[in-house]
């Protein structure tokens, strides 16, 4: 079914850049993006993928693996699966959302073993299809995504979207950073697959995502919502990158001393954690997995046991240092808001998936574990990129659009002072790192960092243009402070604890807080609340 | 972060400047080099990538070590992510040993 003619089309060019015509663009080459492009070439689409780095090995799931929501269409299974995570996610989710990823995650990834996924067989015999081996994953879904007839650019970041005169996204642009020269993609509809923010904390895999998407986005007047549940902490050897926060069920936390820290655990333990690393160095060990436990581990997850192999460290017996990493909106529920059931946001052609768009339908304010966010990006990307392939149908062969670039913060000439990527970021993991601001918030501490972090950005809104060899990470840190300021905005206005988001300030969950807060701004940071469609229900019968 | 290229196995095929998520090494006539070793992420994906376990990612995410590459290629080290996985020809039964529903249950 491919064919020359769903292929995207190279056109002339200026020297130093390389151009296409597409009907749909996806930012990203993870699980998210890789399903948009396939599933957008799958209705005719011609299909142009560009990820920032390698689209197969880029993002949080590439480097690590993954549960898989996948639930057998079994009502009362089903049923268990929506209903045991409610009280966790703070009653944010929605029912039918729940239904329609647990569906489309099913039959997706049925998909994946008649493509060649080596699923696990059991004891009797059965395909075991809730989890998946990431570079295993990422490579089959590569491979798909170039059979789908998709042109994938590889280490070619996004900078900025590209709009028509009325205001629609109409492609984007950016850098190829191996060849050193610049890439626009005009097309009808862009899908942001681009990943969440982990702020560059190298949780695992997680570098690349610095939130370019949101920014991108915001630039055209995208608006997001639930951005306070972005403070979830992954463990990891304090030395090493290797984030498997499940593995430390099995987990003895203590102190230097070798008494143990009271309530800690990987699981509902992990504030005791964070406060008594304010305190000094906590130790774990992983002395609660007997023998075959440890076996099923080293077999299901090699990569956990490379710091530890490396370092000569027995993690079952020897106790080794811990720290927590900030995992942000990539393992956080916030992301852009969307509109529809094909994963639009509120820009015309513009479409967001995976860990770029809220996760708040399923999740609530709390994530899951990983397998929310793989049933997720399966599920939104395929949506995004069908619906993307739909919205594209409507400009026919011939589009006679004007375009114009919509990049704002790094792209503009100002005498004043010079973009000074690294310092700014710095500057903002010095806000959403410490545990004491992030972790655990209060008005007064969220109001100090919302001071220094609104003057960041009246400092990089009077930078001058960054260049060439700059601008990716001028973009990436202009996009972590936009993150960063979304965040503790909403996070002041949400006045209690639900999910993943607490206030020492106010540690109750509020029922008359039963809603999502919606942000959105460059300049001015602004929030709004709209109501959870079951709340309004009840309020309404009362 | 990624710490050594070891001359004598590489062929220059230069599978990890493609394949690095963050863009580390530089191609050059030669073989490649480690050109921007502090964006190193510690995914380890070069080295599962890499066909002549001619890679080492030193677990070390923040710092950069000196490694002994001599000492280092009498141990099993480089290649031992990928054989783990199952990535090589000997031990591709691996792939499909993934026993996370028994650790987390469905």
């Amino acid at each position: 079914m491919t064919s020359q003619a769903h292929r995207a089309e190279r056109v002339p060019a200026p020297t130093g850049s390389v151009e296409f015509d597409a009907d749909v663009l996806v930012l990203g080459g993870g699980p998210a993006g890789t399903w948009a492009a396939v599933s957008a070439a799958e209705r005719g689409a011609r299909v142009v993928l560009a990820d920032k780095g390698f689209c197969g090995t880029s993002g949080a799931t590439a480097a690590a693996g993954t549960g898989v929501w996948y639930v057998d269409p079994e009502p009362a299974q089903r049923e268990a699966a929506m209903a045991n995570r409610e009280k966790l996610g703070g009653h944010l989710q929605d029912r039918r959302w729940m239904a329609r990823v647990l569906d489309r995650t099913y039959q997706q990834s049925n998909r994946l073993a008649d493509w060649g996924y080596p699923y696990p067989v059991d004891d009797r015999g059965r395909s075991q299809r809730n989890s998946l081996q990431g570079p295993e994953y990422m490579r089959l879904m590569r491979k798909r995504t170039k059979q789908a007839g998709v042109t994938i650019l590889d280490h070619s970041p996004a900078l900025e979207l590209l709009v028509d005169d009325a205001g629609a996204v109409a492609g984007a642009s950016g850098v190829r950073r191996q060849k050193h020269d610049r890439w626009t993609v005009r097309a009808k509809a862009v899908v942001i697959a681009t990943g969440g923010c982990a702020f560059l904390s190298k949780t695992l895999g997680s570098n690349v995502l610095t939130g370019d998407g949101y920014l991108m986005a915001a630039e055209v007047g995208a608006d997001f919502s639930s951005m306070e549940f972005s403070n979830p902490y992954a463990i990891s050897p304090a030395f090493g990158s290797v984030t498997k926060t499940l593995f430390y069920g099995w987990a003895t936390f203590t102190y230097e001393d070798g008494s143990v820290v009271p309530g800690a655990a990987s699981k509902g333990g992990r504030s005791a954690i964070a406060r008594a690393l304010l305190q000094g160095a906590v130790y774990a060990r992983l002395d609660k997995a007997d023998e075959d436990v440890q076996a099923q581990m080293r077999v299901s997850q090699p990569n956990f046991f490379l710091p530890f192999d490396r370092t000569g460290i027995d993690p079952f017996n020897d106790r080794f240092p811990v720290t927590l990493r900030l995992e942000g909106t990539v393992r956080g529920t916030g992301g852009l808001r969307i509109v529809d059931d094909h994963c639009a946001t509120s820009v015309a052609g513009l479409y967001a998936a995976g860990d770029a768009a809220t996760r708040e339908l399923i999740c609530g304010g709390f994530t899951g574990g990983g397998s929310h966010n793989a049933a997720w990006a399966i599920s939104s990307g395929t949506w995004a990129g069908q619906g993307a392939a739909e919205y594209a149908k409507q400009f026919g062969a011939a589009a006679s659009r004007k375009f114009s670039s919509a990049g704002t913060v790094a792209f503009r000439s100002r005498p004043q002072r010079a973009f000074a990527p690294s310092v700014l970021a710095k500057a903002v993991q010095a806000e959403v790192f410490p545990y004491e601001l992030n972790y655990f918030r209060d008005a007064t501490r969220l109001h100090g960092a919302l001071a220094r972090l609104d003057t960041a950005w009246l400092d990089v809104s009077d930078a001058d243009a960054a260049g060439a060899t700059d601008i990716l990470r001028a973009r990436e840190s202009a996009a972590m402070l936009a993150t960063a300021r979304w965040m503790y905005r909403s996070a002041l206005v949400r006045q209690e604890s639900r999910g993943m988001h607490r206030r020492d300030d106010f540690p109750d969950q509020d029922d008359r807080q039963r809603h999502y807060v919606t942000t959105g701004g460059l300049d001015d940071v602004w929030t709004s609340v709209r109501p959870h469609a079951e709340a309004s229900f009840a309020e309404a019968a009362e | 972060m990624i710490e050594v290229i070891d001359a004598e196995r590489c062929t220059s095929c230069d599978i990890c400047v493609n394949v690095c998520p963050t863009n580390v090494f530089d191609k050059t006539d030669g073989i490649p080099v480690i050109a921007r070793q502090n964006d190193c992420q510690t995914c380890f994906l070069c080295e599962l990538y890499c066909p002549e376990d001619a890679l080492y990612v030193s677990p070390f995410a923040d710092e950069a070590q000196s490694i002994d590459v001599i000492a280092l290629k009498q141990t099993d080290a480089m290649g031992s992510y990928r054989r783990a996985v199952g990535w090589t020809n000997g031990t591709r039964d691996r792939r499909a040993t993934d026993r996370s529903y028994l650790l987390f249950g469905h």
